[in-house]
């Protein structure tokens, strides 16, 4: 009776997904890394609210911003996230095409929100305002800088995604929704941070 | 496993939010341009900021749905960002309010 128990317990399959919290780890490192995100960005933006009014007599906010064309920006940006919860739906119901079509589209809006940043950028060094400028302009560079980055790197590993998916290697079934599903975690986070920088940085008088 | 994709809202209510969103925004843009608010601008545009900032982590990245563990991750972030560079601004700002009483 004892051995034939021994037997039963050493012949069981271990749940290679089980883990101490009952949570995907994965999951919970990529919370863990957006937590860590939150003061990379929170530095930035901190040393922006201290320089926004050193100019060194070089343009102000007033003189560069553009407010109607940057709200366009964050707009396409705002439904960069809706169509990526939407790639995250169509794996999860195992909708391979849909997926693709609302992986390129995020993808697309993202370079959208890149080009715009870009013309931006080149507006405002046509004005006056470089990274060397003052210490406006190097805090103003550095933060949408970054975010910059990190929107193009999202754009990177949405398009490994849709990748992925053309070849048949994303099984909505196992790590393949999960995968996207974390994509679409950074991909959230790079826009609200914008949420904060647009109001923050552009808004805020 | 805890977080379970069954619970996430439908692909309709995705829409909902992000036209709530895109509504905010446009407040927000339009508020600058009232000169009566000028006072109040700040808290409202905090406001608005803190209403789509917590909508997209809620509904997008299904924190609402979600353990409660991944939200406690993410907010510990926030608020460490917040009281750490909270105590900064308020370091150098008040660094610089001495220095210049000083002169």
């Amino acid at each position: 009776m004892h051995d034939a128990t021994v037997t039963k317990e050493t012949s069981a399959e271990p749940d290679p997904h089980a883990t101490y919290t009952g949570l995907d780890n994965v999951k919970l490192a990529m919370w863990a890394f957006l937590g860590s995100e939150c003061l990379f960005f929170g530095a930035l933006i901190s040393a922006h609210l201290l320089y926004r009014n050193r100019t060194n007599d070089g343009p102000t906010r007033q003189d560069v911003y553009d407010i109607p064309f940057t709200s366009v920006s964050s707009f396409v940006l705002l439904i960069s996230s809706l169509t990526m919860v939407l790639a995250l739906a169509a794996i999860q119901r195992g909708d391979h095409r849909k997926l693709r079509i609302w992986l390129m589209a995020t993808s697309l809006l993202g370079a959208s929100f890149i080009a715009g940043q870009f013309f931006e950028f080149t507006e405002f060094i046509n004005k006056g305002l470089t990274i060397q400028t003052s210490p406006f302009g190097s805090s103003f560079f550095v933060l949408t800088g970054f975010h910059g980055t990190h929107v193009a790197i999202g754009i990177l590993l949405l398009l490994t995604m849709y990748t992925l998916s053309k070849l048949g290697k994303l099984d909505p079934h196992s790590e393949g929704a999960k995968k996207v599903e974390m994509v679409g975690l950074y991909w959230h986070f790079v826009d609200i941070v914008w949420i904060v920088i647009f109001t923050v940085v552009y808004l805020f008088p | 496993m805890e977080d379970h994709p069954h619970n996430h809202p439908s692909e309709f209510q995705y829409v909902k939010v992000a036209g709530f969103l895109g509504i905010v925004t446009a407040l927000e843009v339009a508020v600058v341009y009232i000169d009566s608010l000028e006072n109040l601008i700040v808290p409202i545009l905090s406001a608005m900021m803190l209403v789509k900032f917590f909508a997209v982590a809620a509904y997008f990245m299904h924190l609402k749905f979600d353990s409660k563990i991944f939200r406690r991750f993410f907010l510990l972030g926030i608020l460490l960002a917040m009281a750490i560079y909270g105590v900064v601004l308020w370091t150098f700002t008040f660094a610089d309010r001495l220095a210049g009483a000083a002169s």
